[in-house]
């Protein structure tokens, strides 16, 4: 890997102070410091954060606070997770493997980039890596890649199972930055590739995640289902995220849906939640819903088979849930 | 007893190679070409050589001198024309292996690129004949009327298998330290034969084999990836020469999809006939596989079916295509895996379409003598583990209707399948030496992670009538008595067989004996030797995502006596982790575009993880085979991946009435 200087960070504003063009931040480093291994990365200045106060997991306002440092794997056996999210538990416990889950950090998560092939891959195109440079999984090898929202010049999907709960659970991030503090609601960080497929987020250039707040937990039951080649470590080819609330008469009183591994960003099925709120919590109606999502899946040559797989795992994880 | 190195290895104190430490070591890396067919127009390392810490850059602007460039794949930087993406076209060396990798990056390269090839296809016109496949066996055999046979079954499956490219993956990537002096060569390397690797290390190097030392006390795992001396270890080698310091490398798991060998893909048409009682009436199979353009390797998948089943009728070909691609190379059971995994696919079928049990099919067509050759079996009991594997499994329970069990929502079935590997030994030498109150055995054999010293202690000691821990046994230097190397299943026989005949020449001098099997391994003819077993599966899919579990696995196998039961179970039920990897995940995909494999790391090539392997269990039957070696063994390494494919995949048709004939069978094949 290339030279680089590295620094650690007192607190957030130091981070934010200590960086100029060609700065990363470093948290847990399981995405990153692969990536710089692989050249993907090149960073000139490294600003560890992974160390940094925001390491607590806190009740608020019927919520969830929780640090952007926060390791996976702690976040993922907190008693006020497992209590109030264990929706969020499980996607968490879906990702990696324990000991990347001991090392990586929440906002990391969310951060962390795609596995495309090509995109690793710095002998070969890639508009992500090097902008105008082509997509090469689009007529190669993209089984495992987006059906939804992807664009001429990137099929890429976001890898998280984590951000896919988060979506579904409406999370919040709270960021610091050169220009001050903000809050930018998850589904809404990752954004979809269009033109600009190198920018994975709304995130501006020196802005640090320093938090993730929850709202209070949704009405419901919920689950977090992934489908994948083997039975861990392996990224989703589906994954949901999904919180049914069922009225006593039978029909639906509230519905969040998201899906993982079908989008350049934890997709929110929000055509499907429409579709069922005040419907019967019937399995027909289920399909239906699917349906209206999937109605805009744009499916490529090879990874036609997400489309069924995706109608058959929204449906299935609904059923389960319903009372 | 435990393995003799246990405590070596669980405390970090058993070196690999990568792990030596000599004084003033630089440290290599290698450049890759970016284009899969063409030439290299210029190479510029002034970039690369201006970083601080770079020593050198080796390339073909100064080819460095060879002994020998027969294996064009070790020919390093002698020519500039490329034959596969990620051929070694330099080699940078540095003070920290980071900056050799930086560097690597800074080596300007330009090429003049040519269109490639890199798709294997049946209808491809240049798909030949070789002369011979691995090791040296006939490429086609026919023997009766084929035609004729097929035409006249009442039964018949005509059906094409494929494999993908599979690599072997060890854990340990592969590595090297060469240390040059007094105009030898001592090489640490990761090795399956140190024997085989000094000679070779010797003729490419131009050296005396005498000038040549390699040294691998522990191995992490092979596969065959470490059956023959790898570029890297050559590269070290040359760039040890050229800097005049001893120069280490490692390999990335990255560059090992590349420079470490693979399983050639298969496409493999299988035809059976059978009269209405099932008994065949013949058999054609037909392989497809690839090879480079620069070395040719053809791996001998049809074999296992000159072997296996009686029948009047008896055909097997291969065809190999030379694509812009790696070699291929030995990958566990070469042959027998990729092969079997056909075979035994459609002699399900063909169970399926003559309403036959898939365990009597076999049993009927079971041959008195080895269907090609027509010699007799020094032993055969695949019919006895059929029948044991049947009754531990609950055979007779089977339901055969597909698709039919539903356990919430999974479809369960289960499938059967046999196993067969040669029985083999080669020539080796031993000594033995009675030392301090004990004994020392001194063989140039290896331990790839099998066991092989811990096999060769209790061997030598129960020869020698005294306990294990009275026992040493020395392997892994080239500096010991000559040996075979760690492959084909051949290890604990061949070292075996010499470790006995040493141990009986000392006792009988009673200070020093000394063997050399070369005759007593000549005379074995007269026989086929195999090893047999019997693969049993039960899988579960999921019906809404295709998502498929296999809830047990049972192997049972005949191999002779076996010498180490825990050691044996380990060998058995890795290789059977190994063949369900093989039918569920195990992929290396070819990007067409630009003519390399696109996936190459542990994320992206699946392999079996600890939470796939759930109830997995291997017995093996009491063998008694005179005619094999003095210990009466067969060689276990590679048979408990033979056959494992096929029963996973016949389980799948059964629980879901779907014939998947495309490995691996990954959720996107079984989602509707």
């Amino acid at each position: 890997m290339r030279p680089f200087e590295y620094a650690r960070a007192l607190d957030g504003p130091d981070a934010v102070a200590r960086f100029r063009p060609g700065t990363m931040y470093l948290g847990g480093g399981t995405n990153l410091v692969d990536l710089m291994r692989l050249g993907v990365a090149e960073p000139d200045h490294l600003v560890d954060v992974s160390r940094l106060p925001f390491d607590r997991v806190e009740a608020s306002d019927g919520g969830l606070r929780i640090g952007a440092a926060v390791r996976n794997s702690d976040l993922a056996a907190h008693p006020l997770v497992r209590e109030r999210y264990p929706m969020l538990a499980r996607a968490l416990l879906a990702g990696a493997s324990g000991q990347v889950r001991n090392m990586a950090t929440v906002a990391g998560n969310l951060l962390q980039r795609t596995r495309c092939p090509y995109f690793q891959d710095v002998t070969k195109a890639c508009n992500k890596r090097v902008p105008g440079s082509g997509c090469p999984a689009i007529p190669g090898d993209h089984r495992n890649h987006a059906i939804i929202g992807h664009s001429e010049a990137c099929v890429a999907v976001h890898p998280s199972d984590m951000a896919v709960a988060l979506a579904a659970l409406e999370a919040r991030v709270h960021v610091t930055g050169p220009d001050g503090d903000r809050v930018v609601p998850i589904p809404g960080l990752h954004r979809l590739p269009g033109t600009e497929p190198h920018r994975d987020t709304v995130l501006e250039p020196g802005e640090l995640i320093t938090t993730v707040e929850l709202p209070s937990p949704p009405a419901g039951s919920s689950q977090y289902r992934k489908v994948r080649e083997r039975a861990s470590f392996a990224f989703a080819l589906v994954s949901v995220a999904a919180v049914l609330d069922v009225g006593g008469d039978g029909t639906v009183r509230g519905c969040r849906l998201a899906l993982g591994g079908v989008a350049h960003v934890p997709w929110r099925a929000e055509r499907a939640e429409r579709a069922l709120l005040g419907a019967p919590a019937t399995e027909e109606e289920f399909v239906r819903a699917a349906d209206a999502e999937l109605d805009q899946a744009r499916p490529l040559p090879r990874n036609g088979y997400k489309v069924p797989l995706s109608r058959n795992l929204i449906v299935r994880t609904l059923r389960e849930l319903t009372p | 007893m435990n393995r003799v190195e246990a405590y070596d290895k669980v405390t970090g104190r058993a070196k690999y190679a990568y792990e030596y430490g000599v004084g003033e070591v630089a440290y290599a890396h290698l450049v890759q070409s970016t284009i899969a067919r063409g030439r290299i127009r210029s190479i510029d390392p002034g970039q690369a050589l201006a970083m601080p810490g770079v020593i050198a850059v080796l390339s073909s602007d100064d080819p460095p001198e060879l002994g020998s460039l027969d294996d064009a794949e070790l020919a390093l930087l002698q020519s500039r024309a490329i034959a596969y993406r990620g051929q070694i076209v330099a080699v940078v060396v540095a003070e920290t292996p980071e900056i050799a990798r930086a560097a690597e990056r800074a080596v300007r390269v330009e090429y003049d690129a040519e269109p490639h090839d890199v798709l294997l296809r049946p209808d491809h016109p240049g798909l030949y004949p070789p002369e011979k496949v691995n090791p040296g066996l006939p490429t086609d055999t026919e023997r009766g009327d084929v035609a004729g046979g097929l035409a006249d079954a009442a039964v018949t499956v005509d059906a094409t298998y494929t494999t993908p490219t599979q690599h072997n993956n060890p854990m340990e990537p592969h590595a090297a330290l060469a240390v040059w002096a007094d105009g030898g060569l001592t090489l640490y390397d990761s090795s399956q034969g140190v024997s085989a690797e000094r000679a070779t290390a010797a003729k490419v190097l131009g050296l005396p084999p005498e000038r040549v030392r390699v040294i691998s006390r522990h191995v992490g795992g092979g596969f065959g990836s470490k059956g023959t001396i790898r570029p890297h270890a050559v590269a070290a080698a040359l760039a040890a020469r050229a800097t005049g310091r001893p120069v280490k490398i490692a390999v990335t798991r990255q560059q090992m999809f590349e420079v470490t060998g693979y399983r050639t893909p298969t496409i493999q048409r299988l035809r059976l006939g059978a009269d209405a009682d099932g008994r065949l009436t013949a058999i054609a199979h037909d392989v497809v596989e690839q090879t480079s353009t620069i070395v040719e390797f053809a791996e001998q998948t049809a074999t296992p079916t000159r072997v296996m089943y009686a029948t009047p009728a008896l055909r097997t070909t291969h065809r190999l295509l030379r694509l812009d691609l790696p070699t291929p190379s030995w990958m566990r059971a070469p042959g027998e895996c990729p092969g079997m995994y056909a075979l035994e696919s459609a002699m399900d079928e063909l169970a399926v379409a003559a309403g036959i049990d898939p365990i009597e099919l076999r049993v009927m067509n079971e041959p008195l003598t080895e269907p090609e050759s027509g010699l007799p079996f020094s032993s055969r009991n695949l019919v006895a583990c059929l029948r044991e594997g049947a009754r531990r499994f609950g055979w007779e329970r089977r339901d055969p209707e597909p698709g039919i069990r539903l356990d919430g929502r999974w479809l369960v079935g289960t499938g059967v399948a046999s196993s067969t590997y040669p029985a083999r030994r080669m020539a080796s030498r031993a000594t033995a030496t009675a030392e301090d109150g004990g004994f020392i055995v001194r063989i140039a054999a290896a331990d790839i992670g099998t066991g092989a010293r811990t096999a060769l202690t209790r061997i030598a000691a129960q020869t020698l009538g005294t306990s294990t821990e009275r026992v040493r046994v020395e392997i892994g230097d080239s500096a010991l008595p000559q040996a075979s190397l760690a492959g084909g299943s051949m290890g604990t026989a061949s070292w075996g067989s010499a470790v006995v005949k040493a141990c009986e020449a000392m006792l009988k001098n009673g200070a020093v004996g000394s063997a050399d099997t070369t005759e007593d391994v000549e005379a074995d003819s007269g026989f086929a030797r195999h090893a047999f077993g019997a693969q049993f599966a039960e899988v579960r899919v999921d019906i809404d995502t295709g998502e498929l579990r296999v809830p047990r696995l049972l192997g049972v196998f005949a191999a002779g006596r076996i010498i180490d039961d825990s050691l044996a179970r380990s060998q058995f039920i890795g290789g059977m982790t190994m063949g369900m990897g093989m039918a569920l995940m195990e992929e290396t995909v070819v990007d067409e575009e630009f003519g390399d494999f696109l996936n190459h790391d542990l994320a992206q090539y699946h392999v079996a993880a600890c939470a796939d392997v759930l109830d997995i269990d291997a017995v093996w039957i009491e063998e008694e085979d005179p005619y094999l070696n003095p210990m009466g063994s067969k060689g276990i390494g590679e048979i408990g991946i033979v056959g494992t494919a096929a029963a996973i995949a016949n389980a799948v048709y059964h629980a879901t009435g779907r014939r998947i004939r495309d490995l691996p069978i990954t959720p996107d094949k079984l989602v509707s």
